[in-house]
């Protein structure tokens, strides 16, 4: 099995789906310029080679406008996966993308469906505040929207493969430290995210969260770039006489309760960990959910380690404070027993 | 850019008819309504459309029903001039289970996948990328559809107005924009909020070609738009059209209008699309006074049969507010 970078994997998946079916094409700004980067990390590059310009096709920087066409498009029977460089353009496309994508199918009492992948880069990468949110709860929020967060390569052509299929509107979150783009385009502080990746066809359905790390004291629930800060948690809690249990919801919407719900009773202590800014984030829907179905097994209350309420700041000391790492992670979890 | 007037018709006494029929079943739906809201028999509100009958007709009547509209929130007229049937609209109006949305949308949403007409789109501007979408699948697919997007005078500052125009222009796609200018985005007029005479100048800085047409005869408006519709058809690329028009009522069911000169709004009343076209069609032997009452009879006996099924529908489930989410 070939062992793929995040970035390759979603590539593979594109190229895949691309082949499968003709309905299937790209659109994004600057993803198949010849001589420039395919996209803002290199997931498209080459694409335009092998499928030409009509179905990696480059857009004007007009977010709203690619978004809308995308839309169109999904309407009329196509098959578009549409990127944004940073997921905080989102919000130029927010009419589209609240108003339009995930309501149409609704207000047109089921006689419409808009089965498009929107893919947006998320995490803090010392680029300063409107490069590095993590905007998953603002869509966690709106319904008609279903949000894969993959946390390495296997999983990211999985769900991104499920995500062309989806006859929904779907959003592929992605992390930009975990991509592996070398060279010029490496980024600083890297996590290595590649995965063996099956010579065979395979696809990861949605709502199926993973296990990453069994354990029996406490439950950490992390997605993206937080599996791995929990991992490093997990081992400096291992010392401390703490057994960690780690899970990636791989999917936010749909969410994978039952696996948590599993892990929750066997542990009796939850710790939910986002990149994504603390108050109304996804992690307070968690938490509020098992609180309402499991309160029973709970032996402390349910913590959340998250991004603080500010924009993320760029100097990398204040940068560092703002993403959770391992040490407050492993205070959060600490903080129960 | 170009001005059209209406030329002498050159096309069949049957299509002409048909038009005014078309026009005659607005006018008589949005008046019926009107009464039906004042009444209190009506949830909701409702942006009506008479006076710009002649554009959703004039411009409907070139396009097959595989041929995609979008729309706005004044979405009756190009729903009928579409070929939404009236029953299902009316159904929806009263949020009736057998709608044509299933009582989901609402007037703001009308819409009807069979022919073609996308859930109207009621944030301002906001169907305008959508179209353009609509015309990306159809040149990528090879077919020679055509997209229609309506959108008012107020639609022409959005952003999105920008993005569309543009994107449309460099990929030459199959969509027509077809800007009626009413003259007020709600109370305000036109002139407050842009410099320019007219939306249709706007198009050079897409580098697409425009035209303008009285939006108050219908063949002045089939004419000018056939010559977008074709153009798109056979890959020419888009079009912005503009169209002179006027509403006949208020912004909505609560607007009395106190924000529009009263010698403005009397020449523009006694423009009636509908007394114009008439009087072409007589003029050129296609109609007589006799058709023409016979038409508004037939209509309005269509019009209270749809009020009979709409009022006979049943209400959806309250738990149907779950379903249709999720394809």
């Amino acid at each position: 099995m070939p062992k793929l970078t995040y970035g390759e994997a979603l590539r593979q998946a594109i190229k895949e789906e691309m082949e499968r079916d003709e309905r299937v094409f790209c659109i994004g700004e600057d993803i198949g310029i010849e001589g420039g980067f395919g996209g803002a990390f290199t997931v498209t590059l080459g694409l335009s080679e092998i499928f030409g310009h009509e179905r990696i096709l480059d857009t004007p920087i007009s977010e709203a406008g690619l978004t809308g066409v995308a839309i169109g498009a999904a309407l009329m029977g196509m098959r578009p996966i549409a990127d944004v460089q940073y997921c905080d353009f989102l919000f130029c496309a927010m009419d589209q993308m609240i108003n339009e994508a995930p309501k149409i199918r609704y207000m047109s009492g089921g006689a419409f469906s808009v089965p498009m992948v929107m893919r947006a880069p998320v995490g803090a990468t010392a680029r300063g505040a409107q490069h590095a949110q993590s905007v998953e709860s603002y869509f966690a929020h709106c319904p008609g929207w279903k949000i894969a967060c993959p946390s390495n390569a296997y999983d990211a052509k999985g769900l991104l493969k499920t995500a062309v299929r989806d006859d929904n509107p779907v959003l592929v979150f992605e992390h930009k430290k975990l991509y592996g783009a070398k060279g010029i385009r490496k980024v600083e502080g890297a996590i290595d995210a590649s995965s063996e990746i099956p010579d065979e066809e395979y696809t990861i359905p949605f709502g199926q969260a993973r296990v990453v790390r069994e354990g029996k004291d406490v439950t950490i629930l992390a997605n993206l770039r937080m599996v791995y800060e929990a991992g490093f948690a997990a081992e400096a809690l291992a010392e401390d006489g703490v057994d960690a249990e780690i899970i990636d919801p791989r999917t936010l919407n749909p969410f994978d309760y039952e696996t948590l719900y599993r892990s929750v009773r066997k542990t009796g202590r939850l710790v939910i960990v986002h990149e994504d800014t603390l108050t109304g984030g996804w992690g307070a829907e968690v938490a509020a959910k098992v609180m309402e179905d499991v309160f029973d097994y709970l032996d402390a209350p349910v913590k959340r380690v998250c991004a603080p309420d500010t924009p993320a700041p760029f100097s990398p000391p204040m940068e560092e404070f703002y993403v959770p790492g391992k040490e407050r992670i492993r205070q959060g979890v600490l903080s129960q027993q | 850019m170009s001005r059209k007037t209406a030329q002498k018709p050159d096309m069949q006494p049957e299509l002409l008819v048909e038009m005014y029929r078309k026009m005659v079943r607005i006018r008589r739906f949005e008046d019926a309504i009107h009464l039906k809201f004042l009444d209190g028999a009506l949830p909701g509100t409702v942006h009506l459309y008479q006076g710009q009958e002649a554009v959703a007709v004039g411009v409907c009547a070139n396009l097959r029903t595989d041929d995609v509209i979008t729309s706005t929130h004044r979405p009756h007229g190009h729903a009928i001039a579409k070929g939404v049937p009236i029953k299902s609209l009316m159904a929806e109006l009263y949020g009736k289970s057998t709608g044509c949305c299933k009582g989901k949308g609402g007037s703001m949403h009308v819409g009807d996948a069979s022919v073609g007409m996308l859930p109207a789109i009621a944030i301002v501007g906001g169907g305008l990328t959508i179209a353009a979408g609509c015309a990306l699948a159809f040149k990528l697919k090879r077919k020679d559809n055509v997209a229609v997007s309506f959108l008012g005078d107020g639609a022409a500052n959005e952003g999105d107005f920008h993005e569309a125009l543009n994107m449309a222009a460099i990929w030459d796609l199959p969509v027509v924009y077809v800007c009626e200018n009413n003259l007020y985005g709600a109370s305000t007029r036109v002139n407050k909020v842009m410099k320019v005479k007219d939306v249709a100048e706007r198009a050079r800085a897409y580098g697409m070609p425009s035209a303008i047409a009285d939006g108050n005869d219908v063949l002045a408006v089939y004419e000018c738009v056939r010559e977008a519709i074709e153009r798109a058809r056979s890959g020419g690329g888009p079009t912005l059209i503009e169209c002179k028009t006027y509403r006949r009522c208020g912004h909505s069911r609560s607007d009395a209008n106190a924000y529009r000169d009263k010698t403005e709004q009397q020449e523009w009343l006694a423009r009636d699309p509908l007394v114009i076209a008439r009087d072409k069609l007589k003029a050129v032997g296609a109609l007589t006074d006799e058709d023409s009452d016979t038409i508004e009879a037939e209509i309005d006996a269509e019009i209270e049969e749809a009020f009979a099924f709409a009022e006979a529908s049943p209400l959806p489930a309250p738990e149907d507010c779950l379903k249709d989410l999720w394809a």
